[in-house]
């Protein structure tokens, strides 16, 4: 007979070797390139941007839990991740208290009043980038370029005009993001320019390599699946191009890339289905060349997301895989 | 590369280094058996035997009751010491027959050999299934000759034997593959001609390449192919078999007859075999005693009957106190709580796992990450049932197909979030079982 309790319970009896509080901290880890891009473009002040970020996201979550009686959630690691997608969406000019009351709206009103982890509807980092846009908006379109970075503006204006011409010109530039400039005509960034990031533009969006770096780390370890990354660029990509702008500009400059890495591959508020996925992405790359070429403002990665968060239960629903071996209809 | 398979399915460690190349090994006589009148599917047996009765080895104890159910007989000789219920891997205690044994395994003077195919009619082998007490012994314990009834019409193409043994851990299959391939092809020959079917393949996973050899060579000559399959779990599963061998679809609630197909475990041809060559019909079986747990895990040929802890003190013992001990494998084996519990037809291993493996962390929320829909063979969306299930949303769960579920378990098995997704998903459907049964 047996001497001491064993576990009875139903099967499977073993599991896989990650969980979620790892797969959470892998995408720490694949956002640290873009972080150390941010640092090294736009200086040490960036860090305590991120840092402030990271720890309101946590503070918050452990204060709130902790009023709701809930299990402590905070080793989970999702919020770590919120405050840190969060603070990589920011300009690198922004007071510090920005994002902390951005950390804090993103935590309260973007995933714990839902519920928690897995009941939110929207990217809660997007949620909080999208309350500080809208509640101090001149903080959050403050931009500069890294030191040195605006070569090419120079080069562009003195190939027309006068030396206070060219300066002026300068100016104009020097406070704009590349997708800004765009908007007023403005062209003419190098590609390699806007693809190592030494650009003006939110912390962690400006350095398509180190982007690409953590994304294509995400897809080979499995973490995140390619459909929607995929459509995303290639929808943007495709309508850049029928819309006669220059669709390698489109996909380097702005929020795109880190959007289509980091938030729009979001578990949570996205579809689970691999149709569904596409769908995303496809509506999420229509949105943004729509608010880019007609919005109010010249970025549209952040509520093209959001956007699409909304439509993600019924993506599900429409997209739900064929059975196998379920019979069609008249078949 | 280029092995066939089916869509989708995990790769959990197979662990099957254990006990892969340990030959077997015959237990010695246990001193008593208990037979459970229902260790198949389908109605109990009826006693045919009193308490006091001296039997012999293979002498039929119980009668088949009805179509769906077998005979059962005594798996060792001596007397019959109680006719009552008895723990059973269910849960709950089950009418059984107990033998206590002379130790002499007397064998019945009834056998009757059949080892010449040609002497016999397609009715007549069925009947022989029957009478051998032949049920499926992956596991599920269907009784064999009821699969060989088919619907009038019906024509059956292929044999398909099941010798992939996806579930890790286990190596009972693959041991007899090796050991017993004589026995298998004669068993598979009988089938066939029972159905009337021109083929028989063997689908065996790749990581069983001596198995292959082996089975390639004693089936040189006859109309059977060995099938390499790639190896994925549930690459065994009836479904996903038919489809890796085939490429048929079986129809959502169909049985596989209806693409032409009827599936058997390897083990059950070769019992069969067994029977006709030697006419002892299935008191014994192989299975596969293992994992960490286990003090020296081996490949044992048990009578079917004898009491798990008797295996298990054979085997060593306990490496130390155990966590979980599960009768089958880790996928879909149940975890049982005692040791007085009888290895039956359809088990196929003792697997003990220490404390440390069941270790359970905290069951986190859905956090939506899809891997479960990509696991699916089914292609189900476990996810969502899941919830349904736990919300008591059965119609919903019904509509997205939760009765299509085959509880191979793959969903569990990837959640990050740990959550049971087959248990909600087996309560679902046993609630929606009740409610048709009441309407």
């Amino acid at each position: 007979m047996l001497e001491t309790e064993v576990v009875v319970s139903p099967s499977p009896h073993i599991r896989a070797g990650y969980n979620a509080e790892g797969i959470m901290w892998v995408v720490v880890l694949a956002l640290v390139p873009a972080s150390v891009a941010a640092v090294y473009y736009f200086g040490w002040p960036t860090l305590t941007i991120i840092l402030a970020s990271i720890a309101a996201a946590v503070l918050t979550e452990a204060v709130v839990v902790t009023i709701m009686k809930r299990p402590l959630t905070i080793y989970d690691g999702s919020a770590v991740v919120t405050g840190l997608l969060l603070a990589l969406t920011l300009p690198p000019t922004v007071p510090v208290w920005i994002p902390v009351a951005g950390s804090i709206f993103a935590i309260i009103f973007g995933k714990q009043i839902y519920g928690g982890l897995g009941y939110n509807p929207f990217n809660p980092a997007l949620i909080g980038r999208a309350f500080l846009l809208a509640s101090w908006p001149t903080f959050m379109v403050n931009w500069v370029w890294p030191e040195g970075a605006l070569g090419w503006a120079k080069a562009e204006a003195l190939a027309g005009a006068t030396m206070e011409a060219a300066g002026t010109a300068a100016d104009a530039v020097a406070g704009a993001t590349a997708l800004g400039l765009w908007r007023q005509g403005i062209t003419g960034i190098p590609y390699l320019q806007l693809y190592f990031g030494n650009i003006a533009g939110s912390l962690g969006e400006t350095s398509a390599l180190a982007i690409l770096l953590g994304g294509l780390f995400l897809l080979i370890v499995k973490i995140i699946d390619w459909r929607i990354p995929f459509t995303y660029l290639g929808t943007v990509l495709l309508l850049a191009f029928l819309m006669g702008e220059d669709p390698l500009f489109h996909l380097l400059a702005g929020g795109l890339l880190f959007g289509a890495f980091f938030m729009a591959t979001d578990y949570v508020t996205t579809p689970v289905t691999p149709w569904g996925r596409v769908f995303f992405g496809f509506g999420c790359g229509l949105l943004t060349m729509l608010i880019r070429k007609f919005g109010g403002f010249p970025e549209g990665v952040c509520y093209s997301i959001l956007l699409m968060n909304i439509t993600t239960p019924l993506l599900d629903r429409w997209t739900a895989p064929k059975r196998f071996g379920e019979v069609k209809a008249n078949g | 590369m280029g092995l066939v398979t089916f869509k989708k399915g995990i790769h959990p460690p197979t662990n099957k280094g254990l006990t892969a190349s340990l030959p077997v090994e015959e237990l010695p006589l246990p001193s008593q058996v208990v037979l459970p009148l229902g260790q198949h599917i389908g109605a109990p047996a009826e006693p045919l035997v009193e308490v006091g009765a001296e039997v012999t080895t293979g002498q039929k104890i119980a009668e088949a009751k009805g179509m769906v159910s077998v005979p059962l007989h005594a798996s060792i000789s001596g007397k019959i010491v109680a006719i009552e219920p008895r723990p059973h891997v269910c849960g709950s205690m089950v009418p059984a027959i107990v033998i206590e044994s002379d130790g002499a395994d007397r064998l019945t003077p009834e056998l009757t050999t059949h080892p010449n195919l040609d002497e016999l009619s397609a009715e007549e082998i069925k009947a022989l299934m029957k009478e051998a007490g032949l049920v499926g012994m992956g596991g599920a314990a269907f009784p064999t000759h009821v699969k060989y009834h088919p619907p009038v019409g019906k024509k059956v193409d292929y044999i398909l034997l099941n010798g992939a043994e996806c579930e890790p851990y286990l190596t009972c299959d693959h041991r007899l593959m090796l050991e017993e391939a004589d026995d298998l092809l004669l068993g598979l020959q009988a089938l066939m001609k029972a159905a009337g079917a021109p083929r028989g393949v063997i689908g065996i996973e790749a990581n069983k390449p001596d198995a292959i050899v082996a089975l390639k060579k004693a089936a040189a000559g006859l109309p059977v192919s060995i099938l390499p399959l790639k190896v994925k779990y549930p690459q065994g599963e009836e479904k996903m078999l038919i489809y890796a061998a085939t490429r048929r679809v079986v129809p959502v609630g169909a049985l596989p007859i209806e693409v032409g197909v009827i599936v058997n475990n390897v083990a059950t041809a070769a019992a069969f075999g067994r029977y006709l060559r030697t006419g002892l019909p299935l008191v014994s079986r192989i299975i596969t005693v293992t994992g960490k747990g286990v003090k020296n895990p081996r490949n044992l040929l048990v009578r079917i009957g004898t009491l798990v802890e008797e295996v298990i003190s054979y085997c060593g013992g306990f490496t130390q106190a155990p966590g979980r001990i599960i009768l089958g494998g880790p996928m879909t084996g149940p975890a049982v709580y005692r040791l007085d519990l009888p290895v039956m037809k359809g088990t196929s291993g003792i697997l003990v796992q220490t404390r440390a493996e069941v270790e359970k962390p905290p069951v986190l929320p859905c956090i939506r990450c899809g891997r479960c829909i990509t696991a699916c063979p089914y292609n189900l969306l476990p996810n969502f049932l899941g919830d349904y299930a736990e919300h008591d949303k059965l119609e919903d769960a019904e509509k997205y197909g939760v009765m299509d579920c085959r509880e191979c378990g793959s969903c569990s098995y990837v959640c990050p979030s740990r959550r049971p997704l087959l248990q909600m998903i087996k309560n679902a459907k046993e609630k929606i079982r009740a409610a048709q049964k009441k309407g």
